[in-house]
This record gives structure tokens, C-alpha cells and sequence, in this order.
């Protein structure tokens, strides 16, 4: 059983027709169980639960604060590579685009690591492009023997892999992987991504199933928003994750909602979701799941950050560069995307304290 | 009211706390002080066990608190032995509290792995508090493969239901030879006094104190009731009944 069977039991077009049917009462109805189910989240991620979203995010906040107490956990990303063979349409670091390539050596990851570490951080995402030469199986294994004796916990967001290359990974001490669909409308999909190995929709969506299968601790998921009607793309990641949390129950799960928005010259986006309609999305899926981690980026805004990690929020990226070699080799890369949210990681952790949360700094250790 | 030992420890308070989910950690360690508990445990991996100057552990006074340190977060015994020898090591301590949870989603106690591990760590010297299922054989096979107390589940971890299995905790009071401590689930003071009634040895209590919007008051709070169950335990509750009892029905024919 891999989850592309189970998605061929629905069809897109029926589910955003039963989304946008819900009603003021199913809405209610959703907001009186003790647990939701996904025909409940339909309702909560409707038009019709607009009217509802105070009395969404107070249920969100205290369910998150029950689950994970009053604090988020701080991690950063750290850009090994804008080196990519696919072309997504969307995307910076696409094949296509004229643009300086960087691919950090052994000494360079060192030192990114260590300005890292003299920010605090204990977790650690890596991240690189799609290219399997130059940033790879062989190159990743490498950057983690390198990087394990130095950060609690390392996470990727990188190509997808097989489960072999997964379990080895793991066994070197990767914790978590972040691989999002980005949409799962199979048919306009491959408009989207129209060449590389990012081009194979199935293999991306049974990423997760290889992740669980090679017992990797958390698994993201996530999809990219403006792409395709996001209310249902936002329900396809719930009946993954419904379908994962059965399926591979030792793993923990995390979602995370990057957005595109309107810019000057580059891909615009087919539908825009407002900060409203973000944070109903993000109190629907707290209100579905207590578990699942919820993980806002500084491709957010300050003002939307200081007021939304407490409504769903577990954790946050901080003091952010999306280029590699960002915070202390400084090559002539370019970032990925335009962090919104410049402060430092020391400044959120001073915004969090006086709104009486605690920073998590460390939440996992080198044995584990 | 008695002392409470454990492993030929005496402890003046029958409450234990937990360390999580606090906003900060000076408030943390008001709670704690507020609780009037001697047993605090914390999650290892939450804590930099090579840093002196952790900040978690620069908030736990080792003369006020015997630090329990935990194993929340490992999958399989291996890794527990694992974390308990560094923990040792880097510590100074023996004593353990034991969680072994392969299920993120309910943090429910791998009972294989569990009792696996104890019997390893028994062998190497550990004081051994393990956090298990409420099932009465298992606690038997604990209590012969070392452990210096157990630690059933009232309710899954954080749910702040209270007691859902209050008749196997019952069962393991009764045919216990080494303390029990209700660990995980009890969401209110009322719970807590609950479960000192039925004998429990001592309660272990983390969100409901943590997440209360006055942890401070929260942790008094649980400390009395505490004390209240306790000491209605060693006064002896008068048996329930469904009814009123008036004289012998029966029997009264013969004293007429």
C-alpha cells in the first residue's frame, strides 16, 4: 500500500466541490467535536468558517499549549547548494535561469556551521537543490558526517531519495525530512515542473512512504501555496497525513505553509491567500491534529509571526539566509527566496520572552 | 503523614514534577519550589548534559531536588541504555527514570523494550523509575527485574484526563512491594487526591501545572491535594456504599 493508491480513490474537482458546500453549520458542527475528522476539516478550511476564525484560533492556542506547553522551537536553514537540474516555474534556483551556481566545499559547510552554532542553534535544516552530481546522496552523507558531532538534531530539505539512501542517512544521524509535493493536482503538476526528476509526480508523492519505511523520526509535508486552489491542495496534505500517521506510526510529523506572492517579474502566483485565510488554515490543521509539528518560516512577515506562533505554531526558523554561504563564506549567490523577517535569532527569542514563551533551543540529542 | 522511600531515599514530599511545557524556566523554577516536591524529573534531550551552565539545569537546585533525569524521546532499549550511561556519566547520577515511547502521536510506554531495558539497566547499577502501561503483570516483571519503583499511567500523556485506568492502578497498589507513582495524565488537583486515596506512593505532574495560566498557584494547588489524599490513605476512607445502611433487614428477627 503506497499513498498514490490511496489518492486515486478521489477526485480533485468532487473535493473542492464538497469544500466549498460546507455550511455555517457544519462549520459548528467541526467546532463542537472532541476530534475532528477530514469531512470536519473540510468545513474548517471553507469560505463558510471565515466568521469563525476567533473562535478557531482560541481552540488552536489552547490545544497547542496543552500538547507543546508555551514554546517554540528555533532552528535554521543552512543553503549547501542552488545547484538544480529540475525547472520548476516557480522557483529561483531553477535549470533555467542565468544564475551564479554555488555548491559549498567541506571547509565551507564548516564555517557556515560554526557562525551557526555561535547563533545558538541546536537544530539544523539543510538545504540544497535538486542534482544528484553535485548535490547528491554521496554529498549529503558527507555534509552530515560533518556537521553530526556539532548540532542535537539535523533535518533536509533536499531531492528525493530511495529508502536505502534513506535508512543511511538516518543511521548517520539525520532526524527529519521536509520533501512538499508542492501540488497534488496530478494533472497540472507536470505544468509546474516540466523537467528533471521533479517532472515524476508519483515518485514525490511516495517520498514520504519511503521516509517511513526507512524509519526516519519526522517527515514534512507541505505544498506550495498559489499554485492550484489552495483549500484543496491544503486537504490533500491532511489525507496524507492521515494516511502516514497510520501507516508509519513511529514517525512524527511536520507541515509548513510557504506561500508565493505577487512579485515584480517572476512566476505569479494563480490564487493569493490572505494572512486571514493562512491562519484559519493553520488553526484548521491544529484543530485536526494536537500532534503534528507547524512550522512558520521567515518568508512570513515580523507583524503576522509575533502574532500567529501562538495560535497553532510549534515551531519557527530565525535569523534565516537562503543563499548558500549566507552567513559566513558570502559567495555571489543568490537566495532562494526573500526573507521577510531580518530579525535575528536572538531578537526572536527576546519577542517570544515577552510574550511569556520559551525559545527550545534543543529538543533531541546526538544518540537519538 | 509517612515518609516516601525510594531506593532507601527519603522524600518528604509525595508529589514529582516534570519540566516541560514551562514559558520560561525562572518560572519553572518557581513552580517547583511552590510544589514543595523533591523529585523533578527532566527530558535529556532537552538539556546540554556536557554544558555546566545549562540553562534548564542551572534552574534545578540539586540541595532542594533530587534530579531524575529521563529518557523521553528514545524508540528501543538500546537507545535508552544509551542515554542512561551518558546521563551517568555526565550527571553524576544513577537514578533514571525510564520512558521508552516508539509512538509519537500518544507517547504510550513500548512494554518489550521497557522491560528489556530495565533488566540491562538494573544490572549496571541504575535506580530505575520506569514509565509503563497500567498493567499489573508488567509491573510484577518490573518490580523482579529491578526497578526501584513503577510508574503507571493514569491517562495518556498531557490529556489532563485523569484516571481512565484507575482499576488496573488499583491492581498494581495492591500487589505492589515497591512504590507506585501515578505518572502521566492527571490533569487537576481533584485527580492527584484521587489518586493518593487508592494508595498511590506519589504522583508525577507536568502540564497540568506547566500550562495553568498561574503555574505557581497550580503547583500549591497540587501539593495540598496531595497531601490531603495521602493523608486520607493513612487515616483509612470509610467504605463506599449505594446505600444508606440502616440496621440488619435480615437478621434483626433474631434480636427481637
Amino acid at each position: 500500500m503506497r499513498f498514490f493508491d490511496t489518492l486515486k480513490q478521489y477526485d480533485w474537482e468532487q473535493i473542492k466541490d464538497s469544500i466549498y458546500a460546507k455550511t455555517k453549520q457544519d462549520v459548528l458542527h467541526a467546532l463542537n467535536q472532541a476530534q475532528c475528522g477530514l469531512e470536519d476539516f473540510k468545513a474548517l478550511i471553507s469560505p463558510a468558517a471565515a466568521p469563525f476564525l476567533e473562535q478557531m484560533a482560541q481552540k488552536s492556542m489552547l490545544a497547542t499549549q496543552q500538547r507543546f506547553g508555551k514554546t517554540i522551537q528555533l532552528y535554521v536553514p543552512l543553503y549547501l547548494s542552488n545547484t538544480c537540474s529540475n525547472s520548476c516555474v516557480y522557483c529561483g534556483f531553477s535549470h533555467q535561469n542565468k544564475i551564479e551556481r554555488v555548491t559549498l566545499s567541506e571547509d565551507q559547510i564548516l564555517k557556515e556551521a560554526m557562525a551557526i552554532k555561535q547563533m545558538g542553534f541546536e537544530h539544523l535544516l539543510l538545504v540544497t537543490g535538486e542534482h544528484q552530481k553535485e548535490a547528491g546522496f554521496t554529498y549529503l552523507m558527507r555534509a552530515i558526517e560533518l556537521l553530526r558531532p556539532h548540532f542535537a538534531q539535523i533535518s533536509v530539505e533536499v531531492q528525493p531519495m530511495s529508502t536505502e539512501e534513506y535508512q543511511q542517512l538516518r543511521q548517520a544521524g539525520l532526524h527529519a525530512v521536509y520533501v512538499y509535493q508542492e501540488t497534488y493536482h496530478q494533472e497540472n503538476y507536470k505544468n509546474y515542473h516540466p523537467a528533471g526528476k521533479k517532472a515524476n509526480f508519483q515518485y514525490r508523492l511516495e517520498t514520504p512512504d519511503r521516509l517511513g519505511k526507512a524509519g526516519i523520526h519526522k517527515i514534512g509535508l507541505g505544498c506550495l501555496i498559489g499554485l492550484e486552489d489552495w483549500r484543496s491542495d491544503i486537504w490533500h496534505i491532511a489525507l496524507h497525513l492521515s494516511y502516514l500517521e497510520k501507516t508509519y506510526w513511529q514517525s512524527r510529523y511536520s507541515i509548513s505553509f510557504p506561500r508565493l506572492r505577487p512579485n515584480a517579474g517572476g512566476f505569479q502566483p494563480n490564487m493569493v491567500i490572505s494572512d486571514r485565510e493562512l491562519l484559519q488554515v493553520i488553526c484548521a490543521f491544529r484543530i485536526l491534529n494536537q500532534e503534528v509539528e507547524l512550522s512558520l518560516s521567515t518568508r512570513e512577515s515580523p507583524t503576522f509571526r509575533d502574532h500567529v506562533f501562538k495560535l497553532g505554531i510549534t515551531a519557527m526558523s530565525a535569523g534565516s539566509k537562503t543563499e548558500p554561504g549566507g552567513y559566513a563564506v558570502h559567495t555571489k549567490a543568490l537566495e532562494q527566496f526573500e526573507v521577510s523577517d531580518q530579525r535575528s535569532p536572538k531578537e526572536i527569542e527576546s519577542m517570544l520572552h515577552e510574550k511569556e514563551y520559551e525559545a527550545v533551543w534543543k529538543d533531541w540529542d546526538r544518540y537519538m | 503523614m509517612q515518609k516516601l522511600i525510594i531506593a532507601g531515599q527519603e522524600f518528604n514530599s509525595r508529589l514529582f514534577l516534570g519540566t516541560g511545557k514551562f514559558s520560561s524556566n525562572q518560572l519553572m523554577e518557581e513552580a517547583l519550589i511552590a510544589s514543595g516536591s523533591e523529585m523533578v524529573t527532566t527530558a535529556l534531550r532537552r538539556v546540554d548534559i556536557q554544558n555546566p551552565e545549562d540553562d534548564i539545569l542551572k534552574h534545578i537546585d540539586p540541595n532542594r531536588f533530587r534530579l531524575l533525569p529521563n529518557t523521553s524521546g528514545v524508540r528501543t532499549a538500546k537507545e535508552a541504555v544509551f542515554a542512561a550511561e551518558l546521563a551517568r556519566e555526565a550527571l553524576q547520577t544513577n537514578w533514571l527514570k525510564l520512558e521508552i515511547h516508539p509512538d509519537p502521536k500518544y507517547l504510550l510506554a513500548d512494554t518489550i523494550e521497557t522491560l528489556k531495558a530495565c533488566e540491562e539497566l538494573a544490572k549496571k547499577g541504575f535506580i530505575i523509575l520506569p514509565y509503563m502501561q497500567a498493567d499489573p503483570i508488567l509491573a510484577k516483571q518490573l518490580e523482579e527485574a529491578g526497578a526501584a519503583a513503577v510508574m503507571p499511567l493514569g491517562s495518556p500523556i498531557g490529556s489532563n484526563k485523569g484516571l481512565i485506568t484507575r482499576e488496573f492502578i488499583k491492581i498494581i497498589i495492591e500487589q505492589a512491594n515497591i512504590p507506585v507513582v501515578v505518572d502521566a495524565g492527571i490533569g487537576a488537583p481533584s485527580h492527584a487526591a484521587e489518586a493518593m486515596e487508592m494508595g498511590a506512593d506519589a504522583v508525577l505532574i507536568n502540564t497540568a501545572i506547566a500550562v495553568a495560566n498561574d503555574p505557581i498557584k497550580m503547583a500549591e494547588a497540587f501539593k495540598l491535594a496531595v497531601q490531603a489524599g495521602r493523608m486520607a490513605f493513612e487515616a483509612k476512607l470509610g467504605a463506599q456504599l449505594n446505600q444508606a445502611e440502616a440496621s440488619s433487614p435480615l437478621t434483626s428477627f433474631l434480636d427481637l
